[in-house]
This record gives structure tokens, sequence and C-alpha cells, in this order.
């Protein structure tokens, strides 16, 4: 099975979340990372979904989403085509001995440190899910005392922009 | 124009905006503001039924029978949950109608109250769309878009949550609302290249079929399907859905296809070149094992949803729009086709099909005991009563053998619940029928075990003066899982004996004690006289109990899960698929 990354445009309204994330289980899919929020647009919300799926039950699942009414558009973006971006945040143990080598890892790997304990640094990191994977790996050795992720954002290269002509839907019906 | 009045008052004013005429429902403590000033209404009759499910059921036959959106209603919690059969019935078989239930009042909304239910939560993947309504100034929109959804594209159920405080609050009422759904817009147009690539493979094959579904009936489109199978010479099937949709008396009609479907049907769609698909979905009863469906045969598949367009089976030709506008427009390409010169010749198609017809016609065992024959009733029925009634089934062996054994000429004369499969639906669907076309007859057929399910809904025939009649086709047991047990299960009859041979209860009683007239049937000499006396009673509703064999089988029958290929047209007995003479 192959990744696929799908952005999708919906009016904000109340449990579009809940109609878009049901018809994925019920339909017997998997969804990899979801995120999602406002966009540009006060009354669309995007949401950016992975799913692992062949080419022909990702086509169901697109076809079943476009028939939610509060769904405006669906676009998959191709890797290459597109900027692909998580965040975690990591808790890491460190004392004195260890904590340059951790800072170390963390200027490497153009990552955050925004919290300092006695025992602890927090970081944050951004980039696609290798490098998030990589920098996991690296620093498993001093011990990970928590990790929380985000869902993956993703938006196509280029000036064109997949919101213009759902927002030309929007004016027509307001 | 714009006027102060309650959210219930506006809700009321919207659906006499939107033409509603008849509103099935019981009332309770959140919808109780709605049904005050519906009280008044001059233009909105509301029913008052005996159990919700049958609102719903009533909703979708006063749809089926109408064309129109079937409006039922109930009250938070428990009347709104007993919608949900209903719903998801309507759901599976593309039916039009709007439930609207109340829910309790916003700041109660999450916090487990009295006869609270998340009703739009149960229902989001059985509906179409639904609407939790908190405002009492969303109320028409709501409702305005709820009806625009159900009844476009391709119809579904749709759901109206309204929050009691919403009905109580004042608002300021104007009409028509303006629309909101940036989201939704069904394709109706279908594609001209695609309808010419669908014209050159017709006049090309050998062996084409018109695989006809309940979409065509929906589209209103069976005078431009007449005219398509005519212009052509194509055979027709039509599924359980469309059945009257394509007259069956007309010499190209090879019946209906699938588990239970003519052998004449099945064998042609496994033998086609070509299955031109119109408004139908591939649906596991019809197909069988998919694998094997249809495997030489190209596709062509029409269908008002894009989902439905190789779902189930590669559409070689995918043409996305309304039925009637497909055929419209095939037939314009098929004539171009046929100045041009080009011509499809199917002779030796006819010639190997009606060898099925003639050799494997529908039948049936008769009883050497003179007991009464299931289908010997379905038989009479169908030529006592005429194919101007309109029939509904509940689901089963009855529906099986009413699907068969009676000759539908007309579109939407036969209502039935086919993709759910919702035991109980005659009743309450012939009730919403009647009221939606007062001037026709109107037979539920159903089973004891259906019956015995929706029955109540006699009393509110019997109040509200809708003089259905009702055919049970009385076996004593869930006859079509008897039949699988007979079949599958070594004779082994788990839990199917229902025992009505003991008159628990009495159905010529029953039917009396809810104000009907109550006829019993039991030898086949008596049937005639006993549909003819049905007939002739129409101030109340009328209930014939046919008490039949329990050992009436369904023929012929694809087992579930294997090939249409292994058919049997009785029991051990397969036909011969290529015929000599």
């Amino acid at each position: 099975m192959s990744k696929h990354t799908l952005s999708v445009l919906v009016e904000n309204k109340p449990g579009v979340l809940a109609r878009v994330a049901s018809l994925f289980s019920r339909r017997g899919f998997n969804i990899d990372s979801l995120a999602v929020g406002p966009t540009e647009h006060d009354d669309i919300s995007r949401m950016t979904i992975v799913v692992s799926v062949e080419e022909l039950p990702l086509e169901q699942v697109t076809k079943q989403l476009n028939k939610l009414v509060n769904v405006l558009k669906i676009v998959e973006l191709d890797t290459a085509q597109s900027v692909q971006r998580e965040l975690m945040l990591i808790k890491v143990r460190t004392d004195a001995d260890s904590r340059s080598h951790v800072l170390e890892l963390v200027n490497l790997f153009r990552a955050r440190c925004v919290d300092v304990a006695p025992d602890a640094v927090t970081i944050e990191v951004t980039g696609t899910m290798d490098k998030l994977e990589a920098f996991v790996r690296v620093l498993e050795p001093y011990g990970i005392k928590e990790l929380v992720q985000s869902g993956m954002v993703a938006i196509g290269r280029g000036a064109r922009s997949i919101t213009d002509r759902s927002l030309r839907a929007l004016d027509r019906t307001a | 124009m714009t006027e102060q009045m309650t959210g219930a008052q506006a809700l009321v004013r919207a659906l006499e905006h939107l033409g509603v005429d008849t509103v099935f429902g019981i009332p309770g403590g959140t919808i109780l503001p709605a049904y005050d000033p519906l009280y008044d209404s001059a233009k909105v009759r509301h029913v008052l039924v005996r159990h919700e499910q049958g609102a719903g059921h009533a909703a979708e036959g006063y749809a089926q029978a109408t064309g129109k959106v079937g409006v039922c209603m109930a009250t938070s919690g428990p009347g709104a949950t007993n919608l949900v059969t209903a719903i998801a019935d309507a759901y599976m078989d593309s039916v039009p109608i709007v439930a609207i239930t109340g829910q309790v009042a916003t700041p109660l909304i999450g916090t487990d109250a009295f006869q609270e239910a998340d009703i739009s939560g149960i229902t989001m993947p059985i509906t179409k769309h639904n609407f939790l309504v908190t405002e009492a100034a969303d109320i028409p929109r709501a409702l305005a878009e709820a009806f625009h959804i159900a009844s476009t594209g391709r119809p579904g159920p749709v759901l109206v949550d309204i929050a009691k405080d919403a009905q109580q609050k004042m608002m300021t009422f104007s009409w028509p609302p303006v629309l909101q759904l940036p989201g939704y817009r069904p394709v109706t147009r279908p594609h001209s290249k695609q309808i010419r690539e669908a014209a050159r493979l017709i006049v090309e094959a050998k062996r084409p079929v018109l695989y006809v579904g309940g979409g065509v009936h929906k589209a209103k489109a069976s005078p431009e399907l007449l005219r398509l199978a005519e212009l052509t010479g194509i055979p027709v099937v039509t599924t359980l859905t469309a059945r009257g949709t394509f007259p069956d008396s007309h010499r190209q009609h090879l019946g209906m296809p699938g588990m239970h479907g003519s052998v004449s049907a099945v064998g042609g769609l496994q033998r086609s070149d070509l299955l031109i698909a119109l408004g139908t979905r591939f649906d596991d009863r019809v197909t069988g094992e998919l694998s094997s469906f249809a495997p030489n045969a190209k596709v062509v598949h029409a269908d008002i949803d894009p989902a439905e367009i190789s779902k189930n089976r590669h559409a070689d030709v995918p043409i996305v729009g309304d039925c009637r506008e497909v055929i419209t427009d095939l037939i314009a390409a098929i004539e171009h086709e046929y100045a041009e010169g080009r011509k499809g010749d199917y002779d030796e198609w006819w010639t190997l099909l009606d060898g099925y017809r003639t050799t494997y016609p529908l039948g049936y065992e008769e009883f050497a005991d003179g007991s009464l024959a299931p289908q010997y009733v379905m038989e009479r029925l169908s030529a006592v009563v005429g194919p101007d009634a309109i029939y509904t089934a509940g689901v089963g062996q009855h529906q099986m053998w009413a699907a068969q054994f009676i000759g539908y000429e007309k579109p939407g004369t036969f209502i039935n619940s086919g993709g759910a499969g919702t035991m109980g639906f005659a009743v309450p669907a012939a009730m919403g029928a009647k009221m939606g076309r007062p001037d026709s007859t109107v037979w539920a057929i159903d089973g004891d075990g259906c019956f015995q399910m929706t029955n109540q809904e006699l009393a509110t025939c019997a109040i509200e003066g809708v003089p259905i009649k009702v055919a049970v086709i009385n076996n004593g047991n869930l006859g079509m899982v008897r039949q699988w047990q007979t079949l599958f299960y070594n004779q082994r009859y788990s839990n199917t004996n229902l025992q009505t041979v003991r008159r628990i209860p009495d159905f010529v009683k029953l039917a009396e004690a809810y104000g009907c007239v109550g006829l019993r049937c039991e030898r086949p000499e008596d049937v005639d006289a006993t549909i003819r006396k049905a007939m002739e009673i129409n101030d109340v509703p009328v209930v014939v109990d046919f008490v039949v064999h329990q050992d009436a089988m369904v023929w012929p029958m694809v087992a579930a899960g294997t090939s249409n290929d292994d058919i049997k047209y009785a029991r051990d007995m397969a036909p011969k698929w290529e015929i000599e003479d």
C-alpha cells in the first residue's frame, strides 16, 4: 500500500471533522494522520489527511468524501510537488554531561530547544516524516520521556492556490 | 415580506411553503412546540402513527408513490431512534425523505438530559446529510436545504434535529430563504464524449443487455427507456427496485436479475458482452460472486452518483448524469450511428435468450395435499387486481414471489425494501403510498413474520381512513431463513417457526380488533373469490390471511457468495447454458 496525502477543504461548521473521520472508518480506511485548521478564509477549514491505501479504493473514498455536503474540494497532493511538514515536541532526559550533546543534535536538525529543566530539555522540531523519524532515532539513546506529534500539513508548490475556486463557490451562495 | 413568529411556527410555515401536505409522526416533549402550530395548519395534515418506525416507512411509501419528499416527525431520544431503521432503509434505496426530530433545549445538549440522544451523530452514516438546528432563525433555511438535498441528485434521507428552545424563540420569518450549500453540486448533465463512446459500443456489441436499476424510475425515465429499448432491440432486465420501470409484458423484458432472478435475466447478464447499466449499483444480490459476474462484458455505467461508478465493477465507459438525460442523449447518439450505417445485429443473441426463456420459465411446485402455493396467490393477485394497483412488500420469500409472479407494467407500482432488507416495511409503506395516491388500490404483500413487526399501523389506517389491503402470506415461519436452513443448515430449523399455525395471533381477529375486515383463505379454489371480496371493500382496510404451505421455496436461486453461473432453477436443477437446437 502507498501513502497518499489528501487536502480537503471543508465548510467551517460544527461536526464536519466527525463526518469526515467517521466516513473513513466506516468505509474501512485507516487514517495515518489528520490535521485540521483554519485557512485564509474564515468560512473554510482545511484538513490534511494521510492514508495508506491502494489507488482504486482511494478513488472510492475520495468520491465518498466528495458526497459530504460540507466538503468543498479534495486535492491529492503529490509528494514531489508539495511541501509537507509535521511538528513534534520531544522531552529528552539530559544531565550536565549529556545536555551539550543533545543541543548539538538540535542544531544539526535545525530544531529548537523550547524548555530546559535540570534533568530534561523539551525540543521543538518540524519537517517531513522522514526527518522527524531520523531525529527521534538519534535522541533515543539519551532517553525520550515524552513525545507528541501533530498531523501532517501540506501545501502545493508554485503560485496556484487550491482555495481560489472554492472561495468563488462560497461567494455565489453567500 | 417578513413576519415575527416562533421557530415552531416558522417550521410549520416552511413545510407549507415547501408543498408538504402530509406528515407522519408522533409528538413528545421536545417536539411539542412544533405540534401546537401544526394543529392549526390547513395545508399540512399530520397523521398520528402508532410507532415512529411506521412514520418513517410511511414517509418512504408516500415518497415512492408520489415522487415527492416524504416527511416524518418524532420527538427526541427514543422517538428519534425509532426512526433510525426507516432512515437507513431510505438511504439504501435512495428514497427522498425528511425526518424532523425534536432535540433537548440547547443548554441541556450534552448533559444526558431526559430523552436526549445524539440523533445527528447516530444518523450520520445513514443520511445524505443532517442538521442540528439550535437557532430559531435557522429553521426555515435548514428545512429548505433539507428538502433540496433529499430530492435532488441521488435522492436520500435528510434529518433535521431542532432544539426545543429554537422552536420556542421568536424569529423573523421570510421566504424563500437563501440556500447555503457551496459543497453540494450534483451533476445531472452527461458528458457528450462518454455518450458517443457508449453508442459506439452498443452498435458494435453482439450480446448487449440493458441492466436497469431503481435510478431510472427516480429520474422518471421509463418512457425514454422504452424508446431506447425499442430503438435498439436490446434485451432488458429490471432489478428489484426497478420492477415496473419497463413493462413485464414487453417482449424484450427478460425479468429480474440476481439471487432470485429469472434464468433468462441471470443467464443473459452472464453471457453478455456489453452491460448498459442505468441507475443501478452492481449490488451483491445482483452480481453474485463479483469476480465471475458477466465475465466477458464491457460495462457502460450511468449513474447520478459518481461514487457508484466503478465501485464494485470497473466501468469501461463511466457516465455521470441523470438517467433521463443520459438515455435521451444515448438515443440521439445511437440514431446518429444508425444514420452512418452502423447498427447492431442481435438476432443470434435473441435466439439464445429465447431458448433460456422457453426452457427455463419461472415456475413453482404445487402441493399434493391441496394446500395453497404462495406463488399461486401472487399470480391470482396479479390477474384479479391488475397492473394499475400499487403493491408494497416486506422482506423475505413473499417479497421475492411478489417480485417474480406479479406482472408490473407501470413505474413505481412495486414499492419494497431492497438494499436494507427491512422486515415490516409493507404495511406502513402501503399506508404512505395510499395517502399519497388515494385513488390507487394499494396492496401490502406481507409475510407473517414481517406483518407482526409493524401491523400496529392498521390502527392508523382504520382511524385515518386509509383503506389499504394486506395479503399476509402466512406460512407460519420466517420463510426465507427457513429456506436457507433447509438448503444450507441440514434442515435444522433454529428459531424460525413462528407457530402462527396455532393462530397465535389469529390474523382475522387481529384485523377485526384494529377495525379492519379480516378474511382467510386456505385453498386454491377460494383465492379468486377472496381477492374479489377484498377488492369490494373500500371503506376500511382489509387483511387477508393466506395460509400457505410452509415448504414452498423461492426459485431460481443463486446461493450467497457463489457465481451466477451456478444458479438453480429448482432444487439441484441447474440450467444448461449453451442450448443447441
